[in-house]
C-alpha cells in the first residue's frame, strides 16, 4: 500500500536562484498535486506609484524584474504616452526594439544555462552563460548597465546607438550565430537531453489556452500567440513570425525560446537596417488623466501594464500582470501525474521569474 | 589572507531581490568571472556553507526563512548582503512589505552596494568576506583552547 505524503519544494532549492515554494503531494514517486506557495519576494511596489511622479517612476517599473527590466520600463512608458497622446519619436520605437530583443535573448540564454543546470549539464549551462556576456557587453556599451539599463522614458528613450556601433552590434551578433547555432544542436539533437525532455510535462493545446498560459509555454503547445505580432514599438515596420512547436512537452518550449534566439538576430538587423534618424525624445509635460492596459512580449509572454491618472504628476493605480503569473495554473496541471524526480526541470520550463511575479 | 586554508562554499538565497543582484551572482561562478578557480563552490545545502550571500531587503514571509537558513549554517560563518536592497532597502525601502535591510534580521559582515551590483564587486565583496571568515575561525580556536585548559 502506498501512502500519500506532501514534500516540500523551496523555497530555496539548488535549481531555483529565486524563492518558489511548492507543496507536492507524492504518492510513490509520481506527484499528485502541487500546491504554489508565494509571497516571497513581494515588496509591494505597486504602491510606490502614490509616492513618486510618473516620469521617476520608470525606475520602479525597471526594477519589477532584473530580467526583463527595459520591457517592464517600456511598457510602463507606453501606457503612460498613450493615456497622454505622446508621439513617440521613430528612432525611439526602434531603439525600443533593438534593446527589448537584446534583452531576450540575454534572458533566454540565461535560461537555457539554468535549464541545462537543473537537468545536471554542468557544461551546457556554462557555455550558455559565456554567450550571455557577449550580450550584456554589448548592452552595457550602449546603455551603460548590464541588467537593468535604465533607459526608456517617457517620451522616448534616454540615450542613442550611433550608426556605427549598430553595425558593429549587427556583425557581433553574426558572429556568436555560429556558436549559438553549436549550443542548440546539443540542446535540440543531444539524446540524453531528448530522453529528460520529451513527453513530460505535458500541456494539451486546449488546456494552455484555457488556463491562459503566455509566451513560450503557450506557443509549445502550438498555439500561435505573440504580443509582438499587435506590432507595438516599431515591430509593425518589421517582418515577425512568432515561433510555433506542436510537442506540448518540456521539449517543444525549450525549442520556441531556442529558435527565438535566432529570430531576435534577425529582429535586431532588421531594425539597426531600418532605423531612421531623427530626435529620440519629446519633451511630455502634463498631468496624466485616464487609463491605458499596456500590453508587450516579454521574454516569458505576454506583460500587461495598467496606469490609471487622476490629473496630477502622481498616478492613482499601477497593476502588472506579469507572465509568470498568468503561467503558475499551466504549471500546476503539468505537474501533475509527472515523476517526483521532473520536478525541477518541468518547474524550469515556464521559466518563473519570481521577481516579476510579485513585485 | 595569504593562501585558503578550505574551498569556501557558498549559499546564495534571495530573499525579495528585483532578480538583478541574483543573476548577477550567477554570473560570478560562469566563465567570464569564474569564482570557482578559488574553490568556491555555489551550494544548496546550508550545512555545507561557510559564506551566506544575500540579495533583496528581507520582506515579512522571509524574516523566519532567512534566520533559519542562517541558523543552520554551521559556525564560522559569514554573511554578505549583495546590492542596495540588501544593504538598506533601497528604491523599496518605503514598499510596506520590506524590513529594510539584511541587518534588520541578522548580522552582516560585508555590504556589497551596486544596483544591480556588478559582479566585480561582489567577487570583491566576497574576497573581503574570506578575510573575516578565516579571523572569525582563529578566534574559535583561541576560546577552544581556552576551554580545553
Ligand atoms: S539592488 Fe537593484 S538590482 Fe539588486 S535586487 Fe535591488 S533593485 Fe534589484
Amino acid at each position: 500500500m502506498s501512502k500519500k505524503i506532501v514534500v516540500p519544494f523551496g523555497p530555496q532549492h539548488p535549481v531555483l536562484p529565486e524563492p518558489l515554494h511548492l507543496d507536492l503531494v507524492v504518492e510513490d514517486e509520481k506527484v499528485k498535486e502541487a500546491i504554489p506557495g508565494v509571497g516571497y519576494i513581494h515588496r509591494g511596489l505597486e504602491t510606490l506609484v502614490q509616492k513618486r511622479e510618473y516620469p521617476e517612476y520608470v525606475y520602479i517599473a525597471e526594477r519589477i524584474c532584473g530580467i526583463c527590466s527595459f520591457i517592464h520600463g517600456m511598457t510602463y512608458c507606453q501606457g503612460v504616452e498613450t493615456m497622454m497622446n505622446v508621439e513617440v519619436p521613430e528612432r525611439a520605437e526602434f531603439l525600443r526594439v533593438i534593446w527589448s530583443e537584446y534583452s531576450r535573448m540575454h534572458s533566454h540564454l540565461l535560461w537555457l544555462g539554468l535549464f541545462a543546470d537543473s537537468m545536471g549539464f554542468e557544461n551546457l549551462f556554462m557555455d550558455a552563460w559565456r554567450l550571455r556576456e557577449h550580450v550584456l557587453d554589448d548592452m552595457e556599451a550602449t546603455t551603460g548597465g548590464r541588467v537593468i539599463q535604465g533607459s526608456a522614458k517617457v517620451g522616448g528613450v534616454r540615450r542613442d546607438i550611433s550608426s556605427e556601433k549598430l553595425d558593429e552590434m549587427v556583425t557581433g551578433l553574426e558572429g556568436i550565430r555560429g556558436e549559438l547555432k553549436d549550443m542548440m544542436d546539443v540542446f535540440l539533437l543531444d539524446s540524453s537531453v531528448k530522453s529528460r525532455l520529451r513527453n513530460i510535462g505535458m500541456l494539451s493545446p486546449e488546456d494552455a489556452y484555457e488556463l491562459g498560459a503566455v509566451g513560450p509555454t503557450l506557443r509549445g503547445s502550438s498555439v500561435a500567440s505573440d504580443v509582438r505580432m499587435n506590432g507595438y514599438a516599431a515591430y509593425d515596420r518589421l517582418h515577425f513570425e512568432p515561433v510555433v512547436e506542436d510537442g506540448c512537452d518540456c521539449y517543444a518550449r525549450c525549442a520556441v525560446r531556442a529558435k527565438e534566439l535566432f529570430s531576435s538576430i534577425d529582429l535586431i538587423k532588421e531594425a539597426a537596417q531600418k532605423i531612421p534618424d531623427g530626435p529620440i525624445e519629446v519633451k511630455v509635460t502634463g498631468k496624466p488623466e485616464g487609463e491605458y492596459f499596456s500590453r508587450a512580449e516579454q521574454p516569458r509572454g505576454e506583460v500587461i501594464h495598467y496606469v490609471k491618472g487622476n490629473g496630477t504628476k502622481k498616478l492613482a493605480r499601477h497593476r502588472v500582470r506579469t507572465p509568470t503569473m498568468a503561467n503558475i495554473p499551466p504549471l500546476v496541471k503539468m505537474l501533475e501525474g509527472c515523476e517526483f524526480a521532473d520536478v525541477p526541470v518541468i518547474t524550469l520550463t515556464i521559466d518563473p521569474c519570481i521577481g516579476c511575479l510579485e513585485r | 589572507m595569504a593562501y585558503l586554508k578550505k574551498s569556501p562554499w557558498l549559499l546564495h538565497y534571495d530573499a525579495s531581490s528585483c532578480n538583478g543582484c541574483d543573476i548577477e551572482v550567477l554570473a560570478c561562478l560562469t566563465p567570464l568571472y569564474d569564482v570557482e578557480r578559488f574553490g568556491i563552490i555555489n551550494t544548496g545545502n546550508p550545512k555545507h556553507a561557510d559564506v551566506f550571500v544575500i540579495t533583496g531587503g528581507i520582506n515579512e514571509l522571509n524574516r523566519k526563512v532567512v534566520k533559519n537558513i542562517y541558523e543552520q549554517i554551521p559556525d564560522p560563518k559569514v554573511v554578505v548582503a549583495v546590492g542596495i536592497c540588501a544593504c538598506s532597502g533601497g528604491v523599496f525601502r518605503e514598499c510596506y512589505n520590506m524590513a529594510g535591510g539584511v541587518d534588520q534580521v541578522i548580522p552582516v559582515d560585508v555590504y556589497v552596494p551596486g544596483c544591480a551590483a556588478r559582479p566585480e564587486s561582489i567577487i570583491d565583496g566576497i574576497v573581503k568576506a574570506l578575510g573575516i571568515l578565516e579571523e572569525k575561525r582563529e578566534e574559535m580556536k583561541e576560546k577552544e583552547k581556552q576551554h580545553g585548559n
